[in-house]
Formats: structure tokens, C-alpha cells, sequence
């Protein structure tokens, strides 16, 4: 069988270990297979919705956010010395692994791991200021360095042919800072300066040069 | 940020928040998801215990990697429900828990349903409707995969089919939900506010 058809096992968890191997080796070099996967996994994920089941118990809940807490203080702290590797149950370093795996999924495709990991250090920087928009539709996140990020919270995804694009403005002049199609987080390939503005608007597939909607939401770094 | 902030966020505006470890995000995003990862874990696992060792291991798979995750390619609640259904079945193939026992349907949803919001009940009688439309065939394959665990050449030794027709009545199956499903499936608790063309 094509290995293009092991899609659908994927997506259900259905493949024995090695063909999981193999597959999710393929798939980082094969565009139709990933695009194929988002579409079942939209799928699987909607039968999971359809599990029905019993409620879990309160306590649950509790044990998970303290097991957080204690691998938080573990892992986060920047002066953290070199040698010491937080501790994970067997079972829990399992999951990292499955976890790792999709990521690596998510990682390898249509997007440069650079924007990433850039993305990832302003999330993480703890000096990082976070500054919310007048409309409350999106946070901006800016290093104390100018590397900054929008969460952007409550836009329904570009439509057909369109892109989120956003603005910064140097002397009062808009300049290209970046795209995005739906609300996540969304790099700034531009510095912000202490106090510019950030607007975002909707334009062509691609962006264009000079702002040509109305701003759906702005921000200020100050 | 501050909690009661975090009900007007996107799941995966979230995700973003747990990746520089904030805990009420981490917390908003269990009180959204883990009704359904629960319940899906338990359905697999037939075990209270069990089940629960798969939502946790999920979560914290989730608060250990959420900056892998890449909205652009999924919602934060499928993947964070990926993790639990892998998460499950896993541990089923290790328990050996689910070999002896006949295939059964959906479970009604017990303790919780009353406060269910209604687009999740719909959401739910959306898909059953759509698996009750595939030929039976299909339907028990996916079913027995996905809620049962069972792999590719399980089914086959079970079924007594060879390997090729399981996976084709697999993807012609998913291929077929994934039609009748489309693209609108409501599946997140995420609150968002209507669109407006003007902040």
C-alpha cells in the first residue's frame, strides 16, 4: 500500500509502532500527506467530541495544575544550573515523547522553525512587557530588545485570498511588520521602539505596501 | 494576566500563554477540554485510574511542549485532544485491557451532561449521525480503532481481513466523515466575541 494512505491510520493512532515510525518520517517531506492530516485530524478530533463518557473527578484537576507548578519551578528560572534535569516519571516522559512527535509534526511544516523559536523567546523572556490593545482583541509582547509577538485573540480566520497584516508606524508612517491568516501568536518582523504603535488590518494574500482597510485593532508599546 | 481575563482568549491564544508557563492558562484550557479528553480516555481505557493517568500525562505533554504547537496547522483542542487519544491508547495496548471484550456503542454521558453547553450536544449528534451514514464496514473499523485502539493489523487478525482491505476501509471511511462533517465543526469552548470590522 502507498504510504500516502497510512494517513488515515495516523490520524485514528491506528498504525503499529514501526509504520508510526515511518510514517511520520514521510511525513516531514510530503506537503500532501500533512495537508491530508489536518484534514483528519479535524475529523478524529470531532469524534472525540462524540465519545461521551463520564466527567472526571474534581481532584483531577487539582493533581495536574500542582504537578505543573512543582515542574515550573524546576525549569524555569534563567540561573538554573546546567546539570540539573528535571524530574519525570516514566509514564509523564512518555507523554513528552508523543508530545515532542506532533510537535515535530507541527514544527517541520510550512513554517520556519527561526520564526519559532523566535517566537518562543518572547513568549519565555521574562522580562518581556505585554501590553493589550485599545479593544481588548489582542495582547502585544515585547522583549526589552524590540522582538515582539501579538496574541491575538477574537478575529475569525482571513478569509479566501486575504492576510492579517500588521503595521508598524515609525514617525507616524505604517510599516510592514508582518502577516498572519488567524488569531494564535504572530511574530513582528520589525523592532518595536518604546511607545511606537501597532495596527492590524486586513489586505491581499501576501500583504501590500501601504495599509488600505481600516485598522481592526491597535496597541501601543507604553 | 490575570484569570478572570483568560475566559475571553482563544484555546490557542492559550496554548501561547501555557508555553511561557502561565498556570491559569493552563488551567482555562483543562476547565475548556478536559470533560472530552476524559471522557474519550475512559471510553478507550474502560478504567477511572487509567483514564485519568491519560488526561494528566496529556496536560502536562501540553505544559511541558505547548511551544511546538502551531496554530496555523491545527486547533489547540485537537491537538491537545491528539495527546490524550494517543496518550489512551497506548496505555490500552500495554494494559492488554480491551482484547477479550466485545465491541460496544457510545456510553451515554453521565454526571456533567446537564451543564453541557448545547453546541457540544450538537456537536456530538452531528458526528454519530455522520458515522451512522458510512457503510458498516467502514463504520467498525474506525470505530474499533479509534475508540477501541486497536491497530491496523489487529483489526485484521480480528476481523479475519486481510491488512490492505482494513486500511482502505479506514481512509475511504475518514475521507468519507470528513466530507460530511466539513469544515464547521464548533469543536472548542472558546468564547469569541462576534466579528466587527472596527475596533
Amino acid at each position: 500500500m502507498d504510504i500516502h494512505e497510512l494517513t488515515a491510520g495516523y490520524a485514528l493512532d491506528a498504525l503499529d509502532p514501526g509504520e508510526r515510525a515511518d510514517y511520520e518520517e514521510h511525513l516531514s517531506s510530503c506537503e500532501r500527506c500533512r495537508e491530508e492530516l489536518q484534514g483528519f485530524w479535524h475529523v478524529s478530533g470531532a469524534l472525540a467530541h462524540a465519545a461521551g463518557g463520564p466527567m472526571p473527578p474534581a481532584s483531577l484537576r487539582e493533581r495536574i495544575l500542582e504537578q505543573a507548578r512543582s515542574e515550573r519551578s524546576n525549569v524555569v528560572p534563567l540561573r538554573r544550573p546546567r546539570f540539573v534535569v528535571p524530574a519525570l516519571s516514566s509514564v509523564a516522559a512518555v507523554a513528552a515523547v508523543a508530545a515532542i512527535g506532533l510537535g515535530l509534526w507541527a514544527n517541520s511544516l510550512s513554517r520556519d522553525l527561526d520564526r519559532v523559536e523566535s517566537e518562543r523567546a518572547v513568549l519565555g523572556d521574562p522580562n518581556a512587557r505585554t501590553f493589550p490593545s485599545v479593544s481588548g482583541k489582542a495582547d502585544l509582547v515585547v522583549r526589552p530588545s524590540g522582538e515582539a509577538v501579538l496574541i491575538v485573540r477574537t478575529l475569525p480566520p482571513a478569509p479566501e485570498g486575504k492576510d492579517y497584516e500588521i503595521w508598524i508606524f515609525e514617525d507616524g508612517v505604517p510599516r510592514r511588520a508582518g502577516l498572519f491568516e488567524q488569531p494564535g501568536v504572530a511574530l513582528l518582523t520589525r523592532r518595536l521602539e518604546p511607545g511606537q504603535k501597532v495596527a492590524v488590518t486586513l489586505e491581499a494574500d501576501g500583504g501590500v505596501d501601504a495599509p488600505t482597510g481600516a485598522a481592526l485593532f491597535t496597541a501601543s508599546a507604553a | 494576566m490575570r484569570p478572570r481575563d483568560l475566559a475571553h482568549l482563544s484555546d490557542e491564544a492559550l496554548v501561547a500563554l501555557v508555553s511561557r508557563s502561565n498556570e491559569p492558562a493552563l488551567a482555562e484550557l483543562y476547565d475548556r477540554v478536559s470533560g472530552i479528553a476524559y471522557g474519550l480516555a475512559h471510553r478507550i481505557l474502560r478504567d477511572e485510574s487509567l483514564a485519568e493517568d491519560a488526561v494528566q500525562d496529556a496536560f502536562l505533554g501540553l505544559w511541558r511542549n505547548a511551544g511546538s504547537f502551531i496554530p496555523e496547522r491545527a486547533k489547540a483542542s485537537t491537538w491537545i485532544l491528539t495527546l490524550v487519544h494517543r496518550r489512551a491508547v497506548d496505555l490500552v495496548r500495554r494494559e492488554q485491557r480491551r482484547r477479550t471484550e466485545p465491541l460496544d456503542h457510545a456510553p451515554e454521558p453521565s454526571e456533567g451532561s446537564a451543564e453541557e453547553a448545547a453546541w457540544l450536544r450538537l456537536d456530538r449528534q452531528r458526528v454519530q449521525t455522520a458515522l451512522a451514514e458510512l457503510p458498516d464496514q467502514q463504520r467498525e473499523a474506525i470505530e474499533l480503532a479509534y475508540y477501541g485502539g486497536y491497530t491496523q493489523s489487529e483489526l485484521a487478525e480480528r476481523l479475519g481481513e486481510p491488512l490492505g482491505t482494513i486500511k482502505s476501509r479506514m481512509f475511504a471511511g475518514l475521507s468519507r466523515l470528513r466530507e460530511l462533517l466539513g469544515n464547521d465543526m464548533q469543536t472548542s469552548g472558546a468564547k469569541g466575541t462576534p466579528w466587527t470590522s472596527t475596533s
